[in-house]
């Protein structure tokens, strides 16, 4: 039974309680976060852009550059809804306090997706701007594939916190890792085309929110044309609604009981 | 009988009738009937698993009731918990300030949670961190803090949005006795100010110093609902005699028990006389050179009476 969630813009105190913290742990966070995707940028973009070429008309860093923008939003964000979110949850009693003010849980879960979402968007802008850099972005529509990732980040945020809702320790995210983000990664057109894969492949990979992701962002990047965004969009925006709804309704069970 | 004439005055804070909850079959808050009038302290007592702090999570909203009525402040609970909650304190019985925080960011953050903000705070800040005698910590993490200064800067964080009920779950728990007055002071000191207060121990000392009124709980039922004095008065005999020294394998010595008007009560390796006149018994005492405490009936007494001295887990 799902009770449609009622937040109220009280979530934006969740969302700025993580702001908060963030910004007093910025530079370790950044790091993890920022540097690691520009490393695998530079190492795999370089070194193995030399072995495969172009892809089409796309140098293979540019073709990788504009993967790895989604991937980082799709890492962060899903990382802060399980790891952090749920140190919250169920360690530092962050969302107890909270329920014990005039928070809801509906506030909470929005609050933290909205936040993750956050995180993600800011770091695929820093990959972002570290790819322009590089004369890796074509032109100026790059900057409307911000708010495509910023409803990507919703959306895996919202899914993550699905688990999390679920999660009795942090061992309990390797299965969502394993069996779910990693099969995504692979088979989402981040690294190499999803037409690599057989036909199966390549239609069971598109029900999963992550290609739709990248096949907007990578024209948007790299200056090729869009194909059917509508429809990309409306598989993301189901994810993030489907996701915001059943966690919400699994955090409500958890903590009020 | 300054808090009867309060009772005619204003309408109660809580009004709950007929609470139940059950977890997995198990009736854990079974037919609970409450009403706390603004401006007192009131007591849930309660052996562990009595059901106190379902109690107190039903008060707030957080954890919905499967029978009865609730009314907090003249909000439906939990329907408009939110409501209530804005005008609600709460210490909870486990830390759970901000680690990531230090002192003022915790106060800050836990406002934020209230809408507060603005030029109003900073004062308002500086006022609780007098009250909890943080003064100087403002910038100190919370992982720096001792057990004591922990629950002061809870309370200071609970007082927030100048709440008019604070619920505490076991706010003394844990701390040493310095730290412990130090948190009583300042609870009587809100009461006094018109806060009301409802806190949960099974410190009987705590119960006795603090509170108006209580309720001892035990197994979901309330068993006794009264002044501490009025408790007293009505389950236990004026004055106890503990003896001291005898071992739970000897049979009571039977020519105390014959005593007239001598109440014999064996928990484990202890005796307890219960009696309203106590003089005929202390002269057998001192002629058989017996060792033996001599102290008013007390909150305790009351406690172990109605819920049994076995061990609860």
């Amino acid at each position: 039974m799902i009770v449609l969630p009622r937040p109220s813009l009280r979530c934006l105190a969740v969302w700025q309680r993580n702001l908060r913290v963030w910004r007093k742990i910025l530079l370790p966070s950044a790091l993890g976060n920022f540097g690691e995707p520009v490393l695998y940028l530079l190492a795999f973009g370089y070194g193995f852009g030399e072995l495969v070429g172009d892809l089409g008309q796309l140098p293979y860093v540019a073709f990788l550059a504009s993967g790895i923008v989604c991937s980082s939003t799709l890492f962060t964000a899903s990382f802060e809804a399980m790891y952090s979110a749920f140190t919250r949850m169920a360690n530092q009693q962050t969302w107890n306090s909270m329920l014990n003010a005039p928070l809801m849980v509906d506030d909470i879960v929005l609050g933290e997706v909205l936040w993750a979402a956050t995180k993600g968007l800011l770091n695929s802008s820093a990959i972002l701007i570290v790819a322009a850099a590089m004369g890796l972005v074509a032109d100026w529509r790059a900057l409307l594939a911000l708010p495509v990732l910023g409803l990507a980040g919703f959306a895996f945020a919202a899914c993550a916190m699905v688990v999390t809702a679920y999660a009795r320790s942090f061992d309990f995210f390797l299965y969502f890792f394993t069996l779910g983000l990693t099969p995504m990664l692979l088979t989402g057109g981040v690294f190499f085309p999803r037409e690599q894969f057989p036909e199966w492949v390549q239609q069971a990979a598109f029900l999963l929110p992550l290609p739709h992701v990248v096949e907007l962002v990578r024209p948007l990047l790299t200056g090729g044309s869009l194909h059917g965004p509508g429809l990309h969009l409306a598989v993301i925006l189901g994810y993030a609604v489907a996701g915001l709804l059943i966690s919400t309704a699994l955090v409500r069970r958890r903590m009020l009981c | 009988m300054q808090v009867e004439r309060s009772i005619a005055a204003a309408p109660p804070l809580v009004v709950a009738r007929g609470l139940g909850k059950s977890y997995g079959g198990q009736r854990v808050v079974d037919g609970v009937d409450l009403m706390v009038h603004e401006g007192e302290c009131f007591g849930l007592l309660g052996p562990n698993g009595a059901g106190k702090t379902t109690t107190l999570r039903m008060l707030l909203g957080l954890t919905p009731p499967d029978a009865g009525e609730l009314r907090v402040l003249g909000e439906p609970i939990p329907a408009r918990a939110r409501r209530a909650r804005e005008q609600i304190g709460v210490v909870p019985q486990f830390d759970s300030l901000d680690p990531d925080f230090t002192v003022r960011e915790n106060l800050v953050t836990y406002a934020s949670y209230f809408g507060l903000r603005g030029p109003g705070l900073a004062p308002r800040i500086a006022e609780l961190l007098a009250f909890a005698n943080l003064e100087g910590r403002e910038d100190t993490a919370i992982a720096a803090l001792s057990g004591g200064m922990k629950r002061r800067l809870t309370l200071a964080r609970a007082l927030i949005n100048r709440p008019r009920l604070v619920v505490l779950d076991e706010p003394t728990t844990g701390l040493d006795p310095q730290a412990r007055h130090y948190i009583w002071q300042r609870l009587r000191e809100l009461r006094d100010g018109g806060t009301t207060l409802i806190l949960t121990t099974h410190y009987m000392e705590e119960a006795e110093r603090l509170c108006d009124r209580l309720v001892i709980l035990d197994a979901g039922h309330i068993l006794a609902c009264d002044t501490p004095r009025a408790l007293i008065n009505a389950h236990i005999e004026p004055h106890v005699v503990e003896l001291i020294g005898t071992t739970g394998g000897d049979a009571p010595p039977p020519e105390l028990s014959a005593l007239p008007g001598v109440r014999l009560h064996r928990a484990g390796d202890l005796v307890l006389l219960y009696t309203a006149a106590p003089r005929l018994l202390l002269e057998r005492l001192d002629a058989a050179g017996q060792r033996y405490l001599h102290r008013p009936a007390n909150l305790e007494d009351v406690f172990l009476k109605l819920t049994g001295h076995e061990l609860r887990d």
